[in-house]
């Protein structure tokens, strides 16, 4: 599978991302954001961190970047596209995904250990969780606070486009389950058409034991089994 | 010149002799500002330097010791660490925001200039209590800077500390410590040489912010401090991103003589630095210095401290390519200068001479003071005070939530949550661990890492206090499982000039060297914040020590809380503290007094010799050392998952449960190594006290067989895991 992590002046996540990959057995590649570009990639993930330094509004100037113009082109022809963190701001600024991201409920950065369950488990992200899963993915940021009014609200639901969902350890969809504050608890969510993700939550920071677990990997082995599955169809 | 233009930037009237002497003849304004700075207390060393060259320095894991940006050690593998500590605690008063970030900028960019890429960040902080004056207004700025700033450049805040004491009420100390890993072939230097090499200056643009900054440093905080605010740096940590990746670059491209920060006192001291270790002269036009306003004058060129910025002397010819790399990133980078041999730092505005000042005047000819030092009389006074009468003043349980709730021993969660520890997806150990620790990518090593100054010991005697530091964070990264390597040192201080003050710094500065030498942990650099004081009162003395170290396997890390139910609860150590300077003697006698326990340092060095060697053979399942609030404090905290059950045989509850005395460590062993490890703790000579198991739900204590505790662990730990938070929200 040929991995592309766009780098951002300013984004910090990206080696994150790779590393994680290396560790998923893959061999990603970094593309520099002003080449022009995506062609021949399976996969293009947008980093977390704060590209362009986040100045104006978080994600408002990368969406701007040369790259941006064909990873848009990519997504729309159904290529898969994974936004993490300031990736899922980006994608909301660039039209990918509705919504926005607000900051956080008590104006704090945050950063630590978060829970989720998995809202749908039959997307590229998702195919090796179980719907209900409950999973423990670190959240880090400021400006996670997904917003939307009650009409797209209401369509994210209709299509089944909430892919996590902020929980307790029970599994409780409430405030204190919350982070940030967020809209129906909502992480994550997908395109209709299922090939784009946006999600606050660090699945690259949880995928070794040393380093707090690896309940993200799932995300990872999901991505490849789609991959793998493709290829055999030969779609 | 007027006197009061050389005394209203900090200079004493026989440092204006000297100027004059030095230079033969009357300095202009702009080289009377220069020798300000140079010569200021937080550039020179000038009150402190005497005393800092009896700090052991020396060492084989030492690759570079004090005297660079920072000092270097070596880890293996033809791998070294980087790190440095160093205060923003004048800014962080008047903004704390901006003085908080500008503090992590600035010593990041000590640790990059060293070829090191940065991994990692901690901070360590002190406060007035929060429900005293601006203090909780102050804590809020100063975190919500480090983490804006530390967050957005992509290096996790794995770790540091935070104590909160009246005298710091007003004069916060925000000391920020960097670690940085490189390859020993990429070491570089803040060095100026080769005749003829081009000068250059990169990143962001010269404006007018933070002029005087470094002297501002050096005086003690007053009402007119307010007004002081254009001191004040502000922060840009973008442009620090880019910065950091393209000398990074530059180093490894291996295109450059010396790099160096353009830290306090900016283009002044970083180009006479230079110069002087290089045994050169520069000579730069001051024009051609790029800036984002109009109109500077080439005194605010020199002595601006705009963040972000680096001189960097090529080797010739290669000035392209360093533009080039500059450029790749958005960042500019213009000549501005060249070395020459005649030792002098001449500078230019549009070809015409403004200044001209031998290196060595600013540098090795800087003023050394050996103050007067007396003891104060506090001291034997609140030694002799006898505390023996002093009884438990109320419930066991009572008193350990009236400790936990104090917060400077309860948790930091909300503090540290705030910071991103995960950056890099190295840590392996996130804050509230005894130590942090940062995995060496491509190896199975990792560095931990640690800040300690416990500094109401150090008040009550400065020399067992400075050798406690050092005790405290020695056994904080031993208690992860790592070997202590080395230390930087960041020493907040009042007004020198006060020879009871200036007594404080001598004693503590000697019992931390002490300290170092007996723990075999060198002093590799460090950073001097003198003049810490508010009307009417000086912070404590506190030599905060930023110790690393090394794990060589990371399989062996330790936690330091009970993970199951049976396992063997240990003490290395005393059983009893004293109250002397203890937590429980401030909250319910509301005293700070009493003779601190006397201090054995070869006693720590074996109890964490055993440790490590307990915990190689894999004897060990957690450990925990016992500071502050004594060992039921630090039992509490060691029951997160599971509680614990005890049987303490004791001649003293108060002493046994609340008392303090550094250089003990709580571990935990399985059953079937009781005997072994009884027996080798026997065999080094350490005492050992089994105290009991943990299991449970509740901690239950019971001192000579007649139960004095049982709570429900979800009792206290609500307690001390919000009482940080409920006070700042």
């Amino acid at each position: 599978m040929k991995i592309g992590i766009v780098r951002f002046p300013g984004s910090n996540c990206e080696v994150d991302c790779f590393e994680a990959w290396k560790v998923m057995g893959e061999k990603p590649e970094m593309i520099w954001h002003q080449e022009t570009s995506v062609q021949g990639y399976d996969l293009i993930v947008l980093p977390g961190g704060f590209s362009y330094g986040d100045y104006l509004r978080t994600g408002a100037i990368a969406r701007f970047s040369p790259i941006m113009e064909d990873v848009i082109r990519f997504a729309e022809n159904g290529g898969l596209v994974w936004g993490i963190c300031n990736g899922f701001q980006i994608l909301t600024e660039c039209g990918l995904l509705p919504g926005a991201l607000l900051r956080n409920r008590d104006l704090h950065f945050i950063c630590g250990p978060q829970y989720l369950r998995v809202e749908h488990d039959n997307l590229p992200f998702t195919n090796q969780y179980k719907k209900g899963d409950i999973i423990q993915i670190p959240v880090n940021h400021g400006e996670g606070n997904y917003t939307i009014d009650d009409k797209g609200l209401n369509e994210l639901k209709a299509n089944n486009q909430i892919v996590f969902r902020y929980v307790t350890a029970k599994g409780e969809v409430n405030d204190t389950g919350s982070p940030n504050g967020s809209r129906d608890n909502i992480a994550g969510i997908v395109n209709k058409e299922g090939n784009i993700l946006g999600m606050m939550p660090h699945p690259e920071r949880v995928v070794e034991e040393i380093i707090g677990g690896t309940d993200g990997q799932g995300m990872f082995l999901s991505i490849l089994k789609h991959w793998e599955r493709r290829m055999k169809h030969g779609a | 010149m007027e006197p009061k233009v050389w005394r209203s930037i900090g200079l004493f009237d026989e440092e204006y002799e000297k100027i004059k002497e030095l230079m033969g003849r009357e300095p202009n304004l702009l080289e009377v500002g220069i020798f300000a700075v140079m010569w200021s207390e937080h550039c020179s060393y000038k009150t402190s330097k005497p005393i800092l060259k009896k700090f052991p320095t020396q060492g084989p894991q030492v690759l570079q010791g004090p005297g660079e940006n920072a000092g270097i050690v070596d880890i293996g593998d033809d791998l070294a660490v980087v790190f440095k500590m160093e205060s923003h605690n004048h800014p962080s008063a008047i903004e704390p925001y901006q003085g908080a970030a500008t503090g992590v900028g600035g010593i990041l960019r000590d640790v990059f200039t060293m070829g090191a890429r940065p991994v990692a960040i901690l901070d360590a902080l002190r406060f007035g209590p929060l429900d005293e004056g601006n203090n909780k207004y102050l804590l809020n700025g100063v975190v919500a800077g480090i983490s804006g700033y530390g967050n957005s450049i992509g290096i996790p805040t794995v770790g540091g500390d935070v104590y909160f004491h009246k005298s710091y009420s007003g004069n916060p100390l925000v000391n920020a410590m960097a670690v940085g890993i490189l390859e020993h072939r990429h070491i570089a230097k803040g060095v100026a040489s080769g005749v003829g090499n081009p000068v250059m200056a990169v990143g962001a643009r010269t404006g007018r912010d933070g002029i005087h900054g470094a002297t501002f440093a050096s005086v003690e905080l007053s009402e007119e401090s307010e007004s002081q605010r254009s001191a004040v740096q502000v922060g840009d940590p973008f442009m620090e991103k880019l910065l950091m990746e393209a000398c990074l670059e530059l180093i490894r491209a291996d295109i450059i003589v010396g790099i160096q920060d353009m830290g306090a006192a900016g283009l002044t001291s970083s180009s006479s630095e230079m110069a002087s270790r290089g045994g050169s002269g520069l000579e730069m036009d001051l024009s051609l210095v790029l800036r984002r306003e109009t109109g500077m004058t080439p005194y605010e060129i020199m002595l601006s401290e705009s963040q972000e910025r680096m001189l960097v002397v090529p080797k010739a010819g290669k000035e392209k390519e360093v533009e080039e790399v500059f450029t790749r990133w958005g960042l500019e980078a213009s000549v501005i200068g060249k070395v020459t041999d005649d030792g002098m730092l001449r500078l230019l505005e549009d070809g015409k001479m403004v200044a001209e000042i031998p290196v060595q005047a600013l540098t090795d000819e800087a003023p050394v003071y050996n103050r007067p030092s007396k003891e104060p009389a506090y001291y034997q006074e609140l030694k002799s005070q006898k505390l023996d009468e002093i009884k438990l003043k109320d419930s066991v349980e009572n008193v350990l939530l009236s400790l936990l709730e104090n917060p400077t021993i309860a948790s930091k969660e909300w503090i540290y949550r705030q910071y991103d520890h995960q950056v890099g997806t190295d840590t392996a150990v996130i804050p509230g661990g005894d130590a942090a620790i940062v995995r060496v990518r491509g190896t199975n090593k990792g560095i931990a890492m640690t800040t300690d100054c416990n500094s109401r010991y150090v008040y009550l005697d400065p020399y067992i206090g400075g050798a406690l530091a050092v005790v405290e964070a020695a056994q904080n990264v031993a208690c992860v499982g790592a070997k202590p390597l080395a230390i930087t040192d960041c020493l907040n201080f009042g007004n020198p000039e006060k020879p009871e003050i200036f007594w404080q710094f001598e004693q503590a500065c000697a019992g931390v060297a002490e300290a170092c030498r007996v723990l075999d942990t060198p002093v590799i650099g460090g950073n001097v914040s003198l003049y810490n004081e508010t009307p009417g009162r000086a912070v404590n003395p506190t030599p905060m020590i930023g110790m690393v170290g090394l794990i060589d396997d990371l399989n062996n890390v330790l936690g330091n809380s009970f993970k199951s139910e049976g396992e063997e609860i240990y003490l290395l150590g005393e059983l009893n503290g004293e109250l002397a300077g203890s937590e429980y003697l401030a909250r319910w006698e509301d005293l700070e007094a009493g003779e601190l326990p006397e201090l054995n340092l070869q006693a720590v060095r074996e109890r964490i010799n055993l440790l490590l060697e307990l915990n190689s053979a894999g004897h060990v399942l957690s450990a925990h050392d016992v500071t502050e609030g004594g060992l039921a404090v630090a039992l509490a905290e060691m029951t997160v998952d599971t509680g614990a059950i005890l049987n303490i045989d004791t001649d003293n509850d108060l002493k046994t449960l609340f008392g303090e005395r550094l250089g003990r460590i709580i571990i935990t062993v399985t059953q079937e190594n009781r005997t072994r490890v009884e027996s080798l703790a026997k065999a080094a000579g350490v005492p050992i006290h089994h105290l009991g198991k943990s299991g449970g739900s509740n901690l239950q204590i019971s001192l000579n067989g007649s139960q004095c505790l049982d709570i429900p662990v979800i009792t206290y730990r609500r307690v001390f895991e919000r009482t940080i938070g409920d006070k700042m929200e």
